[in-house]
């Protein structure tokens, strides 16, 4: 499975991609997570991109995302392209404009400004896209393996806060799965 | 040799561990289990983790870790701390891997084992820093002037970042020699599964100091060195030198014995040197050959392509130089 988590530097795409390879690794698959960004430290295209499988992972990038996170216009705008017609798009919802194409948005930075902290949009981001996963391919990483990995991999002291973040985006992801169960 | 006792009790909590982690982190970690006490570096992209690492580790187990001005500083007390003797390494990418030249060259000549980690990034120059390449082959063999030999060695994923450290440090002692690992900025960058070694499982090669009257510059293929302070007198020149260390920059004899005796020190243990993966080199008149992150999916495609019934085999170098004319050879007739 090819995950693709992209946005401007700052909003932490890399800790996120970095975060579910991590739970893949828990998980006792192999998981590849590379970066792509530009020399500045806020601003400027960025993302992460992780690779899932239970084989060995040769190739170390792939073209085609089966989850695309966009949390910037110009993320959405070059990533975007050329997508599969099963895959799974989630877009920052107070950020990305995508005139009509059906896909996910969420206001992830807003419901991490709720908790107080803007920042952990991206683990909001995560819980969501956990959730959604989860639903189409359910052995590949569990809830479980995800917090796990986040305390691991947040700074110290910020475990509690962010996995609460998490929780959100993952409560979002299963309402939205119910609610699209419902409709069809 | 095995590691002392404070790095085993320290490097225990990761033993047999399985970790996310990414390769410059991996490197900086291959270089504690590899004995490492020194680094002195200047922060670059896309080897800067591999400093900031030790910079956070080092201290804790009685190392150091010095930021130097600029790499050519940063090689320079590389070398220092090795005559006091220390085990140093210094990281870096392109632009200070071709800073540097000028002191390897110093190091080649002057027989001081240390590790050189070159993280290769798009050049010439300054060129697209967070892009990854790998055109620093060559720069590796020939950055500086002269007839000399290199070694280098080249990692493919995260365990090997890790592996390849500590036999780097290793290598570098048994021939007294710097040792370059070429790694790249994709290999340095990405994050995989990693099993981390038992400490208490490291065999190291420890550093053969000279017996009271023995030539620290000849006398045999590789001679034993000491450090600063330990009593006895040498005397460490890039300048041609006898046996015994002191200069002789008119004599053509006393030149060509020493760069011959580097030459060979190096050139008769090419077959230990050569290091290649290989994979269905048996009979297929097409082999593909690659190294560092390019080697993995070069590997994938000729998998596919062996799946689909063509005759390809695998080539990766690990051992970059020597290069593995010898093995080459035997397989393309």
């Amino acid at each position: 499975m090819n995950i693709r988590f992209s946005g401007f530097g700052g909003q932490g795409v890399v800790l996120a991609g970095v975060i579910y390879g991590r739970a893949a690794t828990i998980e006792g698959k192999n998981a590849l997570q590379t970066q792509s960004y530009g020399s500045a430290s806020r601003g400027g295209a960025s993302k992460s991109d992780v690779i899932i499988s239970d084989e060995q992972i040769y190739e170390l990038e792939f073209t085609t995302p089966d989850v695309l996170i966009a949390m910037s216009q110009e993320a959405y705008t070059i990533y975007a392209q050329q997508l599969k017609e099963q895959c799974i798009v989630i877009v920052e919802k107070d950020l990305v404009r995508t005139e009509g194409v059906k896909i996910y948005s969420i206001p992830a930075t807003r419901i991490a400004e709720g908790l107080g902290q803007k920042i952990m949009a991206n683990i909001v981001m995560l819980g969501f896209m956990s959730a959604l996963v989860s639903e189409v391919q359910p052995q590949i990483v569990s809830k479980d393996a995800v917090c796990k990995a986040i305390y691991e991999s947040v700074p110290k002291g910020t475990g509690d806060k962010n996995i609460q973040a998490f929780e959100e985006g993952y409560k979002l992801g299963m309402f939205n799965l119910k609610l699209q169960s419902t409709k069809s | 040799m095995k590691l002392s006792k404070v790095y085993r009790d320290y490097l225990h909590r990761f033993s047999n561990k399985t970790l996310f982690m990414q390769g410059d982190i991996a490197c900086a970690y291959g270089a504690l289990y590899g004995g490492c006490n020194f680094l002195a570096g200047y922060p670059i992209t896309p080897a800067s983790e591999i400093g900031e690492q030790l910079a956070l580790e080092l201290p804790k187990i009685g190392g150091y870790a010095i930021q130097m001005e600029d790499e050519i500083a940063s090689i320079a007390a590389v070398i220092g701390a090795v005559w006091s003797g220390a085990r140093a390494m210094t990281a870096t990418s392109g632009p200070g891997f071709s800073l540097m030249q000028e002191n390897i060259g110093y190091a080649i000549m002057t027989e001081t084992p240390c590790v050189i980690v070159n993280v290769q990034r798009s050049g010439p120059s300054t060129g697209q820093a967070t892009k990854p390449a790998q055109g620093d082959v060559m720069q590796a063999r020939w950055g500086t002037h002269g007839d000399h030999e290199i070694i280098a060695l080249s990692p493919s994923s995260v365990q090997e970042c890790l592996q390849l450290t500590i036999e780097c440090f290793n290598l570098a002692e048994t021939y007294r020699h710097p040792v370059i690992l070429l790694m790249d900025g994709e290999v340095g960058h990405m994050r995989e599964k990693i099993v981390m070694p038992d400490p208490d499982k490291i065999e190291l090669t420890g550093r053969r100091l000279a017996k009271p009257g023995e030539l620290m510059f000849g006398g045999q293929l590789i001679p034993p060195m000491t450090e600063f302070g330990a009593g006895s007198f040498v005397h460490v020149t890039g300048s041609t030198h006898k046996d015994n260390g002191m200069r002789d920059v008119e004599t053509q004899k006393v030149h060509d014995k020493l760069i011959r005796r580097m030459y060979e020190k190096i050139d008769k243990n090419r077959d230990k040197l050569i290091r290649v993966e290989k994979d269905y080199m048996e009979e297929a008149k097409v082999a593909v050959v690659s190294y560092g992150a390019t080697a993995r999916p070069a590997k994938g495609a000729v998998i596919q392509a062996r799946k689909e019934g063509k005759r390809i085999d695998f080539l990766r170098l690990i051992g970059i130089w020597p290069f593995l004319c010898r093995v080459w050879r035997r397989n393309s007739s």
